[in-house]
């Protein structure tokens, strides 16, 4: 990592140690700790749409995956959940490497319903296979994570755990991007037909970054069958795919920290309406968390519209147009002064 | 009746269930063909237009108690205004706009109509009265719901309708045109934005149709548009993307497969069923089962 990404890095790190010390408030942590798991999902989206320009309305089914794994195993076959949580993994490798050989043949919208369907056909299997999954009424008793024989019990204790595994995912993101392989990729976004006569093997990185990005997304499923101790299919439905699309795509398609922003900010969304709910009583609207859906999706057409970029590229091209004009600005008065 | 004649009478049963189901994935997907041939987009929100459609017909007929006709008719056309705002709002604005950031934005319209329809509709699904008589009758021993000839005979009507306006009609063959070749088009006088417009209303009120009239049968909630989209894309791409009499064939074998999997495999697994057939459809021959494999070649997929 090089420049502002370290630094950002770092400023990740200070708030991670900083925050449970500002928040005291349990309830609060566990909305962070949610929050950490989406993050987790997102980061490893952005490199396959923001860096590949591959969609996926599929990952929330790979959320599932690991969730379910780890649940089953540990739950039901009393697994060690560390090694249930590589298990997901490998699990969810062989997967994404089946679903994706063929799948990443396809381009844009095909692809986009590929992957919806795919998304799909496992929520219906994980309501349907009663016997692997329970059903409806899903998997309780799912154990807490323990950390070299140190059980993770506090809400404290897992925030600093979650927030950490997804420090290191950022991490590798930034090392993957930077590296000969991240060329490449962003090479495929530009052009495909151009990055093939440079000699990158097209098929290989999409299928390889759909993999990693999969893997991303099934340890942040494990983490969450650990963190909540039970799981049902409600969590995992379309929808959810869709959510980890637009956390995305709100964030800054092109960019790791847009999508980490991305996350952060939506997975705060319904407690920050429902915070501002009171407020919007006193203007005489009666806001009722059965709007949420609808905030979401105006938020994602706001953006689409017009920052297609997304807030965090937003942001930071307004503040650079605003630095240049002021440079422009003071150039001139130093002509007219010369 | 003995024990063949059973099994006749069941193959029978899961055939009119299966068509059933099938004309409304042919109609969804004539909506997805009508705006991709016009835009080159795929329409995600395309399943809400059936919710819309099915919902709004529910309040017309049980709360105003409107005629099924007159009901009908302003439901079609409340769905029409909001496929013409979508198009006007949100794809019209964006010029220039990547594969990516097109169907992230018919994505969001879906997610924007979804929660705008469980705000006014509420979560729970609806009962709508059938447009006829709700008992059933008897078709050699398999029994058919009057509701379900009335959605065979508006599926032929919509076909009928169809082939006229795009065979017929110099509205209909601009927008043929536009859809060959969108540049041609705008040098021989064709106005191309009037047409996108068009396709999306003319979508929106196929899918309007589609959700109108299986809404009594399944009781429509703000929910099943995502499915119903899938389902009925799956239709589409079987039957070759753009081609929306392929379409037709294609949405009634999805339907019928899916009703013989659900009546002879498992009635669990039943949705999964068209899924998976999309999954096979789209990794082994994307041009559909009526697809040319010349044009395959030519074809972007």
């Amino acid at each position: 990592m090089k420049g502002r990404n370290s630094a950002g890095f770092l400023a990740l790190i200070v708030a991670i140690i900083v925050t449970p010390s500002l928040v005291t408030n349990d309830y609060y942590l566990g909305t962070l700790i949610f929050a950490a798991f989406n993050c987790l999902a997102c980061v490893g989206l952005c490199l396959l749409m923001g860096y590949a320009g591959q969609i996926s309305i599929g990952h929330g089914a790979f959320v599932a995956i690991g969730a379910y794994t780890s649940g089953i195993l540990t739950a039901k076959l009393a697994w060690s959940p560390w090694l249930a949580m590589v298990c997901a993994v490998l699990i969810v490798i062989v997967i994404a490497f089946c679903l994706g050989i063929p799948a990443l043949r396809l381009k844009g919208h095909y692809l986009a319903m590929a992957t919806l369907g795919f998304a799909s056909i496992v929520h219906i299997v994980s309501v349907a296979a009663i016997d692997l999954t329970g059903g409806p009424a899903g998997i309780v008793g799912i154990p807490r994570l323990d950390l070299f024989g140190y059980a993770l019990n506090s809400e404290k204790q897992y925030f600093y755990f979650s927030w950490s595994i997804v420090a290191i995912g950022v991490y590798l993101a930034f090392n993957l991007i930077n590296s000969r392989v991240g060329r490449g990729l962003r090479a495929i976004h530009g052009s495909e037909d151009a990055a093939a006569s440079l000699g990158i093997s097209i098929t290989a990185y999409k299928v390889q970054v759909f993999i990693l990005s999969a893997v991303f997304a099934s340890v942040s499923g494990s983490l969450y069958a650990h963190y909540v101790n039970y799981i049902d299919p409600g969590p995992f439905d379309v929808s959810h795919s869709v959510l980890l699309v637009t956390m995305v795509a709100v964030g800054g398609l092109h960019n790791i920290w847009g999508a980490f922003i991305g996350a952060v900010a939506l997975s705060l969304l319904p407690e920050i309406l429902s915070f501002l709910s009171d407020y919007l009583l006193v203007v005489g609207i009666h806001y009722q968390p059965d709007y949420d859906t609808l905030v979401y999706g105006g938020i994602l057409l706001i953006i689409m519209l017009f920052l297609p970029e997304g807030i965090f590229a937003g942001i930071s091209n307004s503040v650079g147009a605003v630095a240049s004009s002021v440079r422009k600005l003071a150039g001139k008065k130093d002509d007219g002064l010369g | 009746m003995n024990h063949t004649d059973g099994g006749l009478v069941d193959v029978l049963q899961f055939l009119i269930m299966g068509v059933q189901r099938g004309s409304i994935y042919a109609m969804v997907a004539m909506g997805f063909n009508m705006i991709y041939n016009a835009t080159g987009i795929i329409n995600f929100a395309q399943g809400e237009f059936v919710v819309l459609g099915g919902l709004m017909m529910v309040t017309l007929t049980m709360a105003f108690n409107l005629s099924i006709v007159f009901a009908f008719i302003l439901s079609v056309i409340f769905v029409m205004i909001a496929g013409i705002l979508m198009e006007r709002l949100t794809i019209n604005p964006v010029k220039q706009p990547s594969v990516l950031r097109l169907i992230i934005i018919t994505i969001a319209v879906s997610i924007i109509i979804k929660g705008a329809a469980m705000c006014f509709w509420g979560k729970g699904s609806h009962y709508m009265r059938h447009f006829s008589s709700d008992t059933s009758l008897d078709f050699f021993g398999a029994t058919i719901l009057p509701q379900t000839l009335w959605i065979f005979l508006i599926l032929f009507f919509v076909v009928v309708a169809y082939i006229v306006f795009f065979n017929f009609t110099m509205t209909g063959k601009c927008m043929r045109a536009c859809a060959i070749n969108r540049d041609a088009a705008r040098l021989a006088g064709i106005n191309d934005r009037k047409m996108v417009m068009l396709s999306f209303a003319l979508s929106a009120a196929i899918g309007a149709i589609a959700g109108i009239i299986i809404t009594p049968i399944i009781q429509m909630d703000y929910a099943r548009g995502a499915m119903l989209g899938l389902k009925g894309f799956g239709a589409a791409v079987l039957g070759g993307l753009g081609n929306s009499m392929g379409a037709v064939v294609a949405g009634v074998l999805l339907g019928v497969l899916e009703a013989l999997g659900a009546g002879y495999i498992s009635s669990h697994y039943m949705d999964a069923i068209a899924l998976v057939i999309l999954l096979f459809v789209l990794f082994i021959r994307p041009s559909g089962i009526f697809g040319s494999s010349e044009a395959m070649r030519l074809k972007e997929f």
